[in-house]
């Protein structure tokens, strides 16, 4: 294989981390437009769904299995928005991202009671671990397909219902503007809710496309947490499709540090380039600068 | 808190620092000041960390790293070899002013090393240029980025320090000696200096505590709590905001270096899960339990929680009862349990005293 195909290979796998660190980081900025939160309990979405996915793959078809993990996932996280943060009303944001942190330990520590610390993986959609299909002189597995369109289709759909459908419109407007948009009549404790449902059941969705590829395990929801907020940074907080770049890039840039420096350094290269973006654009790609500074944050 | 209470609260803090010293000694479970020690070590990182989040406003994800850096430098300085140096002109000079000294190591071959007290020096100075560095460019973000790029710096070093040999990569380092303080003090594991060691680290928790409430009291703390509320407002009222913050950053770094060097020197050795960001989230959980804003709450929510994890208190269950603990406390008393504990304890004793005071005025 010629360098140009290696380095398309690494782009391709750069690509389908970098998807998953999108969705986790489009979950990052539902949540935060809707609630100002920074919600570090995303990263066990992906792995809660993952996990629910294997096991109940045992005792149903694929696609059911898939289907049921997201949805308990997704009732999990509106469940956590009524029964905790809903009650949090005197409470600062930051202590609101403190909690977050604390559920995301709970969540992890429950997984690994509930489940037990060994590494499983859901089993690959179609063929196998060694089918492989060639693009462009690059060989993929058929999962990387699966992963690229489930996350393109969500991402897709995610955005239509954001633009044209009168629920999503009343969560931009939460968004944009709280109050007025409690004063046009939008119930925006149910908006809130409902941000945190669907970026749970986002984030289960990606943890069961991924689990044939990158195995799903109890402590994988921290570090894709760190990812997935770096790619939501990275594209500027507030806007998810901003976030697509973001991840795409992040995963990008830690697949070419994989190729080009030890092992030990991969994830350097990534929170460097990270910090160099931060440092010239102090808002992000995408964000927006404009009266943050005056704005009750 | 004003210097009245403060004082009350000093001696309060001190008599149950005695007490619990005085208590393992009489049940004979001396042992357990090993880690009582560590945790006090671990409350000084986070009373910096509440300076930076609770008075400034600015959140640091990356305390973790400053105080592996600390630890780090004065690790590195202190074992290693410089023997085959001996020959340059300098060293000879370097060791009559004890910056260098010839000591024994594990092995029982002579070694020449850096002097605890030089290296404890490097490491501030090492802690104050990363920090000024780091600090410069990213307190110009605001929330959620700062945090990120804090995060990010974090990261960095962690993975550095796991990929570089002369830092011991995955190992760490270990024989780190002692470190000999004025008056025979000794900063050291060892079992005969364990009483001793106890309480060097709560003394210097209490001088921290005070000089840190009068540092929040001063013109300064008045600009950080500005900062806190609207920095926009702040910089209108004359407040230089981006001096003030990176003063204060770079003094909280220098505080989780300070830790950091003297816990190397207390346990003989540092890793890198030193460095490694729940290190640093941990921080931020604990200074949040605190209270925020609360110096006090701060260090006895650290240390007792530290403490408690690092004897193993809750088996597996560790993790899931730090963020169990870290919950309840956030969500039920966002100010930190002091207060609420100091309105209980005062509406009990007006309980038990106060009704002897009417009849008092009444006769």
């Amino acid at each position: 294989m010629d360098s140009g195909d290696l380095a398309l290979q690494y782009f391709l796998s750069g690509i389908t981390k970098g998807s998953i660190y999108a969705v986790v980081a489009i979950g990052f900025n539902l949540i935060y437009s809707a609630t100002g939160i920074l919600n570090f309990a995303q990263g066990e979405f992906v792995m809660l769904g993952g996990m629910l996915a294997v096991t109940l793959a045992q005792f149903v078809p694929l696609p059911v299995a898939v289907a049921g993990a997201v949805v308990v996932v997704a009732c999990l996280g509106c469940l956590l928005e009524v029964s905790l943060f809903r009650k949090l009303r005197r409470h600062s944001v930051m202590h609101m991202v403190i909690i977050t942190i604390g559920l995301s330990i709970v969540i992890q520590e429950a997984a690994l009671h509930l489940w037990d610390e060994k590494v499983r993986s859901l089993p690959y959609f179609t063929g196998n671990e060694v089918t492989s299909l060639r693009i462009l002189g690059a060989a993929i597995s058929p999962q990387v397909l699966w992963v690229l369109g489930t996350v393109a289709i969500g991402v897709a759909l995610l955005h239509g219902f954001l633009k044209f459908t009168l629920v999503g419109r009343a969560m931009r407007a939460c968004s944009s503007n709280a109050e007025a948009a409690m004063l046009a009549g939008i119930n925006t404790s149910n908006m809130r809710t409902l941000s945190f449902g669907l970026s749970a059941a986002l984030g289960a969705l990606a943890g069961c496309v991924i689990s044939p590829i990158t195995l799903t395990h109890y402590e994988m929801g921290a570090p894709l947490a760190i990812k997935g907020f770096a790619a939501a940074i990275l594209g500027g907080l507030g806007n998810p499709m901003a976030a697509v770049l973001g991840g795409l890039l992040v995963g990008v840039a830690e697949a070419a540090a994989v190729s080009r420096l030890p092992a030990a350094y991969n994830d350097v290269a990534a929170f460097a380039i990270l910090l160099a973006v931060l440092f010239v654009r102090p808002h992000g790609l995408l964000g927006a600068a404009s009266g943050d500074s005056v704005r009750e944050c | 808190m004003s210097k009245y209470t403060q004082l009350w609260a000093g001696g309060l803090l001190a008599a149950i620092l005695v007490a619990a010293q005085l208590l393992l000694r009489v049940t004979g479970k001396d042992y357990c000041l090993t880690q009582l020690t560590m945790s006090v070590y671990y409350a000084i990182v986070v009373l910096g960390l509440c300076l930076v989040m609770g008075y400034a406003g600015q959140v640091s994800l990356g305390h973790g790293a400053f105080f592996a850096i600390g630890g780090y430098t004065s690790a590195i300085l202190t074992t290693a070899d410089f023997s085959r140096f001996q020959s340059l002109a300098g060293v000879g000079w370097l060791k009559s002013i004890h910056i260098l000294e010839v000591r024994q190591n594990l092995f029982g071959s002579p070694v020449t090393t850096v002097s605890p007290w030089a290296a404890f020096l490097a490491a501030m100075v090492v802690t104050l240029v990363i920090a000024a560095v780091i600090g410069y460019p990213a307190l110009r973000l605001k929330g959620h980025y700062l945090a990120m790029a804090t995060l990010g710096f974090g990261l960095i070093v962690n993975k550095l320090i796991l990929g570089s040999s002369i830092a011991g990569a995955a190992d760490g380092i270990s024989d780190v000696p002692p470190f000999a303080l004025l008056g025979g003090l000794m900063v050291s594991g060892k079992s005969p200096v364990r009483v001793q060691n106890y309480y060097i680290a709560c003394g210097l928790l209490l001088l921290l505590l005070v000089l840190l409430g009068n540092l929040v009291r001063s013109r300064m703390g008045r600009a950080l709590r500005a900062i806190h509320d609207r920095e926009t407002a702040a910089n209108a009222m004359g407040i230089n905001t981006s001096a003030v913050k990176l003063k204060v950053f770079v003094l909280s770094a220098l505080l989780a270096a300070l830790a950091g060097v003297l816990f190397t020197h207390y346990t003989g050795g540092i890793g890198p899960s030193e460095a490694g960001p729940l290190k640093s989230v941990r921080y931020v959980a604990l200074a949040a339990a605190g209270g925020m804003a609360n110096l006090w709450g701060a260090a006895v929510v650290s240390t007792l929680i530290n403490y408690l994890s690092l004897r193993d208190w809750f088996g597996s269950f560790d993790q899931a009862v730090f963020g169990v603990i870290l919950i309840l406390i956030i969500a039920l008393a966002p100010d930190g349990p002091l207060p609420p504990l100091a309105l209980w304890v005062r509406r009990a004793a007006r309980r038990v005293f106060g009704q002897r005071r009417p009849r008092h005025g009444a006769a």
